[in-house]
């Protein structure tokens, strides 16, 4: 077994002696990497090219060969606005008010996830009963596939859903969530929150765990107040984690499709339209299939993404400056 | 090694190299057709009985069905024919808008018995004008139209409008019934492009200019489109299908339906499967004719095709797979075991037998037939134009957000048109 492991180490001695001499040893780091680096480029560096190709190019067919240079010319034909607040002034109103939707969407559903799941984590944290079970209850949405999420939520609040029949024997008059727009766009904000809040929370939970015992028992001998507690020990201690979960949520939250595209398609009319949503339909749900509108409105949204991550991260490097 | 183990593992390399030689002798004779699929109700499970008959008679062929959603048919089918990776035959709705693909089985076919046959159908498959290829056969002609709960007019003690009844005869008649019998629902229509185009056209809408280029949105089609968006503001239409949902999702009402919850369900002969088991003996249901208006009392004639694509390695076979499903008893078998309407013109000659189809399902389906001669001219071309897809998308987005408020149906008109403008652009 030794001898038939040791002849095995012998052929792949001969070619990486081989490169050792040709490259030195310092460079042949990089033919460690190089099947990393490989699947990356394929994998994650060609698409974004291809879709930045693809963006300045128009027609509808799928092919580059098929296609023809426009230049800027979707990015213009997105950008062509009156008054940038108001999406009925604009060429693509579609595409603006799925902008909104999104603005509005990722600074709700992340303040809400960020705060939900920071008081979930502070209560788990405690020494309370059944503490481990709670903790698997609050994680249980994340397992779960958004389209699964979506349409639970859609069968309790439809018109003859469970929400509507715990309200009608209550007395009160059931809602047609799902018909009125402000209505859905809040609940597919809730859905979104409940479905991933465990992941932040156990993310959270850890940071608290992290803080040492000492400070809260310093504070404690001091007389201090719980608030007085959380707002000056947990609150800058637990800071840098906070700001990673705000960061990933932000990113998620952005991405958000498949959930809200099952619950509520998009509407009512286009309330809940998100960007990802306009992408897809006009590249591959539309006709005629607008690869280049829909790749130049991608990439709208990921100029947006780094910036928004450059600003969190320069935040975070302050904050840890002091 | 002993001369036993030798001759052993000498035994063991011949018996290896001959399978090896026996497969790739095989492999080399066997022929495969994969077809994309997707059913309604049972077509691909039918289209599996036809495919073994035509195996056992053609050795070495072997027909895989992929069983898709329908979805899949409308996103993913047409990336798949531009990379390459096709299927060598599909079962298709976007008829028109697929053509740059189609295989022309015209050299491996009796093309004059396939004109008088599907010659009605064949302009649905092709390019345009000038194009005389034979692309595919229609496996499955629909006729939009509605169904309505013949139980609960019984119930309610109304009389069930005439065959000239205009829409807003029967929303009276729906608000009526739903009213007396305590139904949610009066009427509902299907979110679909295509579902609303017949109403459209029966209400007088050109859909086309006179030279023929599409224009979508004219005075009628308004003035359809103000009365289908008052019927949501006033509870007429069930606000749950059009108003709901967004951008090109689909939506339909075939589950209040069947739940007897909706007296008037405007949708297709393609549900009628559904419906008869579903529904089975809880109440009786029938199809009554679509509502009259200025431009007749049309439905929208569509469907799905069985097609070949050029990029098959088997031309030869496709075509003469397709001519096997053509033949007049097997297309019969086709039509009878999935319960719907002949586009084959010998096969829709005489009344078919229908296999295990309930009374409510036989007469729906001699009632949706009765109706493919009345269809409107502009409905026959609207069905085959190449770019319906665009205009039924385009019709989805604004005259929902005209439903919601989010739009006046003035605007959503006027955007509608703008629409249709830059998709005809996108396409030249």
């Amino acid at each position: 077994m030794l001898a038939l492991l040791s002849a095995v180490m012998r052929i792949f001695e001969i070619p990486m002696a081989f490169l050792q001499r040709v490259l030195g040893i310092k460079r042949l780091a990089w033919v460690f990497l190089a099947p990393n680096l490989i699947l990356f480029s394929l994998f994650a560096f060609l698409p974004v090219i291809l879709n930045i190709v693809y963006a300045v190019t128009g027609g509808d067919q799928i092919l580059l060969k098929d296609r023809s240079f426009v230049g800027l010319d979707n990015f213009d034909t997105l950008s062509k606005c009156t008054n940038y607040l108001d999406p009925n002034s604009c060429q693509k109103d579609i595409f603006w008010r799925s902008v909104h939707n999104t603005g509005w969407f990722i600074v709700l559903q992340v303040g809400f996830m960020v705060g939900f799941s920071l008081l979930t984590a502070l209560v788990l944290n405690r020494d309370i009963r059944a503490r481990g079970f709670f903790r698997s209850v609050f994680f249980f949405p994340v397992l779960l596939s958004p389209v699964v999420v979506a349409l639970v939520w859609k069968w309790i609040l439809q018109r003859q859903g469970l929400l509507n029949a715990g309200l009608d024997s209550m007395g009160f008059e059931p809602v047609l969530w799902l018909l009125e727009r402000k209505w859905t766009f809040a609940w597919s904000i809730f859905l979104s929150v409940w479905a991933h809040m465990g992941f932040y929370t156990l993310i959270l939970l850890a940071g608290l765990q992290a803080i040492p015992r000492d400070v809260y028992e310093a504070a404690l001998m001091d007389a201090a107040k719980p608030f007085r507690t959380f707002r000056k020990i947990t609150l800058p201690l637990l800071m840098p984690t906070m700001l990673v979960v705000m960061i990933l949520a932000l990113i998620k939250g952005v991405q958000t499709f498949d959930e809200v595209y099952a619950f509520s398609g998009g509407g009512p009319g286009s309330a809940t339209t998100l960007v990802i949503q306009y992408v897809y339909e006009t590249g591959f749900a539309g006709a005629p299939r607008l690869f280049g509108l829909a790749s130049a409105a991608s990439i709208m949204l990921a100029l947006v993404l780094v910036v928004l991550t450059g600003l969190q991260l320069w935040a975070t490097r302050k904050n840890a400056d002091g | 090694m002993t001369k036993k183990n030798l001759l052993k593992k000498g035994a063991a390399l011949a018996s290896l190299a001959l399978g090896l030689a026996s497969f790739s002798a095989a492999s080399a004779t066997a022929q495969e057709l994969r077809f994309m699929c997707s059913s309604d109700g049972n077509e691909c499970a039918t289209f599996r009985e036809l495919f073994d008959k035509f195996e056992a008679a053609n050795d070495g062929v072997s027909i895989v069905i992929e069983d898709v959603p329908y979805k899949s048919i409308l996103e993913n089918l047409p990336i798949q024919l531009a990379a390459g990776t096709g299927p060598d035959l599909a079962k298709v709705t976007d008829l028109g808008g697929l053509n740059q693909y189609y295989l022309d089985i015209t050299p491996h076919v009796d093309a004059a018995t396939w004109e008088t046959n599907f010659g009605s159908t064949q302009p649905w498959f092709r390019g345009g004008d000038d194009d005389n290829g034979i692309y595919g056969m229609l496996t499955q002609l629909t006729v939009t139209g509605p169904f309505i709960n013949k139980t609960l007019f019984d119930q309610a003690g109304v009389a069930v409008p005439g065959a000239d009844a205009d829409w807003d005869t029967w929303a009276a008649a729906a608000n009526e019934v739903a009213k007396a019998t305590g139904v949610t629902f009066p009427m509902a229509m299907d979110r679909s492009g295509h579902r609303i185009a017949g109403p459209a056209i029966s209400y007088g809408a050109k859909l086309f200019a006179d030279d023929g280029s599409p224009i979508l949105v004219d005075d009628a089609f308004t003035a359809y489109v103000e009365k289908f968006v008052g019927w949501h503001k006033d509870g007429t239409m069930a606000p749950e299908v059009w108003g709901a949902s967004g951008g090109t999702s689909y939506q339909d009402a075939k589950a209040e339906f069947i739940n007897g919850d909706l007296v008037y369900y405007f949708s297709g002969s393609w549900q009628i499967q559904k419906m008869a088991e579903s529904i089975g003996d809880d109440f009786d249901w029938q199809v009554v004719g679509s509502p009259c208006g200025a431009g007749g009392c049309s439905g929208m004639p569509g469907g799905a095709g069985v097609v070949g694509f050029e990029q098959t390695e088997h031309p030869e076979l496709v075509g003469k797979l397709m001519d096997f499903l053509a033949q007049g008893d097997n297309y019969n078998y086709l039509t009878a075991k999935t319960l719907n309407i002949p586009a084959h013109a010998g096969v829709a000659a005489n009344p078919v037998d229908y296999i295990d189809a309930s009374e409510d399902a036989a007469a729906a389906l001699n009632a949706f037939a009765a109706q493919v001669a009345g269809l409107s001219p502009i409905a026959l071309k609207y069905q085959g134009f190449k770019h319906n897809r665009a205009m039924f998308n385009i019709t989805l987005q604004r005259v929902s957000q005209a439903i919601v408020g989010e739009l006046s149906v003035e605007d959503a008109m006027a955007r509608a048109k703008t629409d249709l403008a830059e998709a005809l652009a996108a396409s030249q």
